[in-house]
């Protein structure tokens, strides 16, 4: 067994949450360059070079590109020969995200739900944990912010539905989103799996850096005619009308039941903050 | 692109009907920052005939939840936060006199029919440029509901704080507009 100890987690997700809300990813800053090029609105391409100046400061000036910091979500996996010592493994995650909000100046954006009452230290965090081979601890940070979150959709399609009831509905969540979710935007789709399944899949897709093709071509066949029925409805840039309206689809599928065809689609604006640190 | 307009706090109806949609604004003054839950708290005390914290005549309202400011700035990021979540108390804002508001995002039928009746704009900021919008802060100061943190009313003096018009006293949509222009529609 290979020993990691909490302190080294705590110090780790500390470190990746602070980076994460201050360093826009070079996959995003790429994307962006080349949404630039192909957009025709005066307007979009003055978002679009505004996005990449707010980029800049940001990193420069040790600010977050976004004072939404989010719900820190961390997709984590655990080597079977890895043990962690003196602690407990999702306490070390959320007391690094609790140091990482505070010495970072990183919004806290968690709250009651009915009475609205910060909690104060940006938790609790909400843990994907996946049990894999292997002697690594690799846990990604990847804070989401609100406004997307809030234009995510879930649904449960009758298996007849096919592929076009799939298109279908994900080109009318990105339309009836329109502005609300600062687009441009990247969609996360989940397909399959069952209920929680299909919603963890779309999170998960949005792990993928922008530009890297889907290994299953099929899928990746699809991502790119999604992108270009999405990139249709005009939404464009902060949703004041252009040609890019999203600048990725990302799907990630699964079997499931035999009665039933689950579709996630998690939208995620383009501060899509998403870093890795493998122990 | 519309018109380039300059405006300064507090505004009169007069500065606010010649704005279009479309229409590019840089506003300086003072404003204040309020979302969900000070709107609440707002209107609770509307309701109570209680005294508010801000005045909202001639205001502008901007929806935001800055980050908190590192040592020497003062604010951190700052860009607009999704307003429709806020339309349920906007009509009765502007009845009291609020002209503007600045966000992201659609506002309801009700919200644009009341800036229509009682004179005011809606205005988008750029959502996700928060490190870039604080550029436009000059100062900072919490005038109530501190304990809300990010939610807490602050007072902002901001100069050349760039917006443009979504929807303006005439009922014009500029998310409407814009899109219908660049919506390809398959044969």
């Amino acid at each position: 067994m290979r020993e990691i100890s909490t302190q080294t987690i705590v110090d780790a997700v500390k470190d990746t949450s602070i980076r994460a809300n201050l360093e826009l990813g070079d996959d995003v800053i790429q994307a962006l360059e080349s949404a630039l090029e192909y957009e025709e609105s005066n307007v979009g391409k003055d978002i679009l070079q505004k996005l990449l100046e707010n980029a800049k400061i940001a990193r420069d000036e040790r600010i977050p590109m976004c004072q939404d910091t989010g719900v820190a979500v961390l997709f984590v996996e655990l080597g079977n020969e890895v043990s962690v010592k003196e602690g407990d493994l999702y306490q070390a995650l959320e007391e690094g995200i609790r140091q990482g909000y505070k010495e970072g100046f990183l919004r806290k954006s968690v709250c009651h739900p009915f009475t609205r009452k910060n909690t104060g230290d940006n938790t609790p965090i909400i843990v994907h944990l996946d049990l894999v081979s292997g002697d690594k601890l690799k846990i990604w940070v990847v804070p989401k912010g609100g406004g997307s979150e809030n234009m995510s959709r879930l649904f449960m399609l009758p298996p007849s539905a096919g592929w076009a009831g799939i298109k279908e509905k994900i080109v009318e969540t990105v339309a009836e989103a329109g502005p609300n979710p600062c687009p441009p935007t990247i969609i996360g789709v989940g397909i399959g799996g069952n209920f929680e399944q299909s919603a963890i899949l779309a999170k998960k897709s949005l792990l993928r850096s922008l530009g890297t093709p889907n290994p299953d071509t099929e899928l990746a066949a699809m991502e790119q005619e999604l992108l270009e029925e999405i990139n249709k409805t005009g939404v464009g840039p902060q949703g004041l009308g252009g040609r890019v309206t999203s600048l990725a689809v990302h799907i990630l599928m699964m079997s499931c039941h035999i009665a039933s065809l689950p579709l996630a689609v998690n939208i995620q604006c383009h501060a899509s903050r998403h870093l890795e640190v493998v122990l | 692109m519309g018109k380039e307009y300059h405006l300064k706090t507090p505004l009169s109806a007069g500065d606010i009907e010649p704005l279009r949609s479309g229409d590019r604004v840089i506003i300086s003054g003072t404003i204040y920052t309020a979302r969900d839950a000070a709107h609440r708290r707002i209107m609770e005390l509307i309701e109570a005939e209680k005294e508010l914290p801000i005045p909202i005549e001639g205001q502008i309202i901007y929806y935001v939840g800055p980050s908190p400011a590192p040592p020497g700035r003062v604010i951190g990021a700052a860009g607009p936060t999704t307003s429709y979540r806020m339309d349920p108390f906007a009509p009765k804002l502007l009845e009291l006199g609020l002209k503007g508001m600045i966000g992201k995002g659609k506002r309801s039928k009700e919200v644009i029919e009341a800036m229509v009746r009682f004179k005011g704009v809606y205005m988008a900021a750029i959502g996700g440029a928060g490190a870039l919008m604080a550029r436009a802060i000059k100062t900072a100061r919490v005038v109530a509901y501190d304990e809300l943190g990010p939610e807490a009313i602050r007072e902002l003096r901001v100069e050349n704080l760039p917006a443009i018009v979504v929807n303006d006293t005439l009922g014009n949509d500029l998310y409407v507009e814009g899109q219908e222009k660049y919506r390809i529609l398959d044969a």
